[in-house]
């Protein structure tokens, strides 16, 4: 589904991305373990569209996308969100959704209002949808986060850190939501901290460090791995 | 809900349509006087709707708007005086020449962004002045009077003419605010209101950038040139420094929507009329107006970065003019329980 190819990105000297060989089947959930610094965020605004590659291609369902606009390969399908949430903050909760399902989900006013409602008592954020994003606390901003991501009607979905700050029991409704939404035929590309919400729903995991992925495979094979305790848990 | 809010709100609103009645009658109801006052009223609202769409919703924070106004003006002279094109035309067609600049103009400036985008704007709106100054049909530097015979094409009578003018002006401010609303209520719309709040959150979401950016650019330009034909109108004049007025048709036009509510519909608004109502008040001060409306617009946006309406906003929580999408009652209903 998702084809990385050789893929890099510097920063003036600084290589970020080292020609990274990645791919994501449909159906996966993947998930992406990194220390700070490692350049998984990185690699999402790559993937994305928010940073152009240094070189190196992109491919989705076969097609390349390297050259293409951040909004073209949102309709594509790709939705993302944000390790830190950006809502839009002097809009409702749930014109932010809206927004989502009319422009990358590419729905009529009508069937994007029906929609965003649906996606809304779906995370859990029914009763704040008149309140302005601004307003909402570091839980409810992630759900909208999730939200509108939903709302794009992806295949792909790529969650940047989307579980860090929170509880224990606010985490265990957040998997329970992606594990719905991976039931529901959309494939996933994870990056998380929290390595226990990880191994509990990837079928896969890869170990991205210094820019490039040192280990994937089995999330229990990944975690036993030498190299990657050495790089991420640092013993 | 009767809350208190919503009374000052319902009120509000009854106020707006009363507003409209009265201003469609305005030539009916004031003096001459008033109504030349309301005409430049209305001629400012525009430019403030427009300078409030690219700067407030697209960020396109321009300070070249005022080239749009003298190309229009100098169009409209060249089409009703020098070509001897119907007067009404004229003024349809300064609007399409505005946009035949602005073609050019957005391939140059949008190479730029930010604080390089606003004086690659304002730079383009010197050249064109410069320009208009070695035209000699239309008075090189100095500028020229509008013939007398176009004039009276608008009305013999003072009183008839002055109302023409007024309802000219007023049917560009009514259609700009007609636009303007129906374009914030629809798809794009969604997308400009997302842009606002967080660019690239809204090109995460699929909302094409580039292309909302054009639109409003190439958008704004004819509105743009076409009230420049209508001050044409009422100042009787073309010339460099004043159809081309840095100060009158971007500098003030800023302070009034920066002090109304940048980023909101009603903003601009509320911006022109706290304006003139100031203008009036501080007129023999003379150039310190000027210092008083840059004073008052700092500590405006001191105090609240959207405004006048967006203090007001936070404690009504709605808007006057309906813009936003509401989900239906039945969904926060069944969940607040």
């Amino acid at each position: 589904m998702l084809e990385l190819a050789s893929l890099s990105r510097a920063f003036g000297g600084l290589v970020v991305i080292n020609r990274v060989d990645f791919k994501v089947d449909a159906g996966e959930i993947v998930g992406i373990l990194g220390p700070n610094g490692a350049g998984k965020t990185t690699l999402f605004n790559l993937i994305g569209g928010v940073l152009p590659p240094s070189s190196g291609r992109i491919l989705f369902e076969g097609k390349d996308i390297t050259a293409m606009r951040p909004w073209h390969r949102c309709r594509l399908g790709i939705g993302r969100t944000y390790q830190i949430p950006k809502p839009f903050t002097h809009m409702s909760v749930f014109e932010n959704v809206l927004a989502a399902a009319m422009h990358g989900g590419n729905m009529t006013l009508t069937s994007a209002k029906a929609e965003a409602e649906r996606v809304l008592a779906r995370v859990g954020l029914a009763h704040r949808a008149r309140l302005p994003a601004g307003r909402l606390g570091l839980l409810d901003m992630k759900q909208l986060e999730l939200a509108k991501a939903v709302a794009l009607r992806p295949r792909l979905l790529l969650l940047d850190e989307i579980a860090g700050g929170l509880t224990e029991a606010e985490c265990d409704v957040l998997l329970g939501t992606i594990r719905e939404l991976h039931g529901s035929g959309i494939t996933i590309v994870w990056i998380e901290h929290v390595i226990q919400a990880l191994r509990r729903v990837v079928t896969r995991l890869a170990v991205l460090s210094g820019g490039s992925f040192i280990a994937a495979g089995r999330p229990d094979q990944v975690l036993a791995d030498r190299r990657v305790k050495e790089a991420y848990i640092g013993t | 809900m009767a809350s208190p809010a919503n009374l000052i709100l319902n009120g509000g609103r009854a106020a707006l349509v009363a507003a409209v009645v009265v201003m469609a009658a305005t030539p009916w109801l004031f003096s001459a006087t008033h109504v030349v006052l309301l005409t430049e009223f209305m001629s400012m609202l525009v430019l403030a709707i427009m300078w409030n769409l690219l700067a407030g919703y697209a960020d396109i924070v321009t300070v070249g708007q005022h080239a749009y106004v003298g190309v229009g003006a100098y169009a409209f002279f060249g089409f009703a005086a020098l070509w001897g094109v119907n007067p009404y035309l004229s003024i349809l067609l300064a609007g399409i020449v505005a946009f035949a600049i602005a073609v050019p103009t957005m391939l140059l400036v949008f190479r730029l962004r930010t604080a390089y985008l606003a004086i690659g704007t304002w730079v383009v709106a010197e050249l064109l002045m410069l320009a208009a100054g070695k035209l000699s049909a239309w008075g090189g530097g100095s500028g020229t009077s509008v013939p007398i015979s176009i004039i009276l094409y608008f009305g013999r009578a003072r009183d008839v003419r002055l109302a023409t003018i007024y309802w000219l002006a007023f049917g560009l401010a009514a259609s700009a605010m007609s636009v303007t609303y129906f374009l914030l209520r629809s798809r794009i719309g969604i997308g400009l209101t997302a842009m606002r709040d967080n660019e690239e959150g809204a090109a995460a979401i699929g909302v094409n950038i580039t292309f909302a950016r054009i639109l409003c650019f190439l958008g704004t330009a004819p509105f743009l040139g076409m009230a420049g034909a209508i001050i044409t109108l009422q100042k009787l004049r073309v010339a460099p420094p004043a159809s081309f007025s840095i100060t009158d048709w971007t500098v003030l036009i800023i302070f009034n929507v920066v002090i109304g509510g940048i980023g909101s519909f009603e903003g601009p608004i509320i911006g022109t009329i706290v304006y003139f109502v100031l203008r009036q008040y501080l007129a023999d001060l003379g150039a310190w107006h000027l210092i008083i409306l840059g004073t008052v617009s700092i500590a405006v946006i001191l105090i609240e970065k959207r405004g006048l309406w967006g203090l007001v906003r936070r404690l009504l929580g709605d808007d006057l003019i309906p813009i936003a999408h509401k989900p239906s009652a039945m969904l926060t209903k069944q969940h607040t329980g």
